[in-house]
């Protein structure tokens, strides 16, 4: 298994090295233009949020995978994890609010111990949707993990899952030696129970991601295609799957320095440019919150230690939606991923 | 001249500078380009891999750049990449070798 760039002492692990570096080469000489000149030219600068439905909580860093393109550098020597209390006043907020949708994220969100708390308890207060972003392998971890799918059953849970693509060999050589072969199995779990069958309404969704240093194809296509492969081959059901474009940061960021391919990955999100695709950015609907409480415009915000406006509130325990709803949206150069192509979200495809 | 060979990788992104000189023919050719690739009875997937293997046969470097990444994108396999060149490669060799009737036929005429 890699390690994190935490654990190497990587630059890289450095919020502000990664900042500084999508901040400077191509874009200060002025080679490319930049996200905030490119959104400025079709008139969406300063970016406004819309409507906040999507509260998205990342509970802690700790993950039993290290997958090359982590945007988290997640691992499971990363000890960062939220505490219940600060879980108690994002539910505040959520109950507060008329935010309906709760999208826990990690690291692997299951392995915070007040995670099932967590859960039990937006369900308690009536948060309309809770997504889980659950990487299928934790499932299978640990005797303790194994009634995870009935837990996510009880609690109407929708499972978000990575799935980079539908053999092993790709998804192993970005999630890990045996990743899908264990993911195959955990997802074999969620549909006895009844995720990703029609009828049963227990949504299972899967994420799909660019297996290097390209952008996804068609969310429909591919749909199809991991439909009919994970159908004939494992005799496995989902409902959607959801393309998302590697953002150039973090772990990801690393593996297109070190291929020599950065440059041209960010040319190639630059010239994919959609404007058709801003308004549907996910940062104009969602709020995201870190371990310690702390709020951002988006998880690739949080990882990059870009804290939302300081006019705006920037910490759960004084969260004010009116000073949100007037914020400007931070925004660097990673901002290409989302809105290259069909553009990209948590929610895959935007446009 | 700036690079001493005769391909340079950064005139890929130049293509669509055909245009400069006759815009009418350029606009039509990438008009039917664009149809050609769209998904039909043949999915966006399965065009690609024609065009790599047809830009394997035509020894086209920028169009096996460009393929190769389109295919990837497309949700191709490496091992599907490999088989589609094989395709081409099969016939490619193929075609001299099923000349050799012709060779075969001249030769047994001409022969006693």
């Amino acid at each position: 298994m890699i390690k994190s760039l935490h654990a190497r002492h990587h630059q890289l692990a450095q919020q502000e090295k990664q900042v500084e570096y999508l901040s400077n080469g191509i874009f200060k000489e002025g080679k490319l233009p930049t996200f905030q000149q490119k959104i400025k030219s079709v008139n969406f600068f300063p970016l406004k949020p819309a409507a906040l439905e999507i509260f998205q909580v990342n509970i802690g860093y700790m993950c039993n995978q290290v997958c090359k393109h982590c945007h988290v550098d997640a691992g499971p020597d990363r000890r960062e994890i939220m505490t219940r209390q600060t879980m108690q006043q994002c539910l505040n907020v959520l109950a507060q609010t008329k935010i309906h949708t709760l999208d826990i994220t990690g690291g692997a969100p299951e392995m915070n111990p007040d995670f099932r708390w967590f859960v039990a308890e937006a369900k308690r207060i009536g948060v309309q949707e809770i997504i889980v972003r659950s990487n299928l392998t934790i499932i299978l971890a640990n005797p303790k993990y194994y009634d995870l799918p009935s837990f996510f059953k009880e609690h109407g849970v929708r499972i978000c899952s990575s799935l980079p693509f539908y053999k092993a060999d790709k998804t192993d050589r970005q999630r890990g030696e045996g990743v899908f072969e264990t993911s195959v199995e955990a997802l074999k779990l969620l549909n006895e129970v009844g995720y990703g069958k029609e009828e049963s309404g227990l949504i299972l969704d899967l994420v799909y991601n660019p297996t290097g240093a390209f952008l996804p194809g068609d969310q429909m296509q591919l749909q199809r295609d991991f439909k009919k492969e994970l159908k004939d081959h494992s005799n496995i059901d989902f409902n959607s799957l959801l393309t998302i474009t590697n953002i150039p940061i973090s772990r990801y960021l690393d593996f297109l320095i070190e291929s020599g391919n950065y440059e041209e990955y960010m040319e190639k999100l630059v010239n994919a440019f959609n404007p058709a695709a801003v308004p549907g950015v996910m940062c104009r609907n969602t709020i995201s919150v870190d371990w310690q409480g702390n709020l951002y415009d988006c998880d690739f915000n949080q990882m990059l230690g870009l804290k939302t406006s300081s006019a705006a509130c920037q910490h759960i325990s004084d969260f004010d939606m009116e000073r949100l709803s007037r914020r400007d949206i931070v925004i660097n150069q990673h901002c290409f991923a989302c809105t290259a192509g069909a553009g990209s979200s948590c929610q895959g495809a935007v446009a | 001249m700036e690079n001493n060979t005769y391909y340079n990788s950064a005139d890929l992104k130049k293509f669509g500078n055909i245009a400069d000189w006759d815009k009418n023919l350029a606009a039509k050719f990438f008009d039917y380009y664009g149809e050609v690739f769209k998904e039909g009875d043949l999915t966006a997937r399965e065009k690609s891999l024609i065009a790599l293997a047809v830009a394997h046969t035509v020894q086209c470097p920028y169009c096996i750049d460009a393929y190769t990444q389109d295919s990837l994108e497309k949700g191709a396999t490496e091992k599907g990449m490999m088989e589609a060149i094989h395709v081409a490669a099969a016939i490619r060799g193929g075609a001299s070798l099923v000349h050799g009737v012709m060779m075969m036929n001249k030769a047994k005429k001409l022969s006693m």
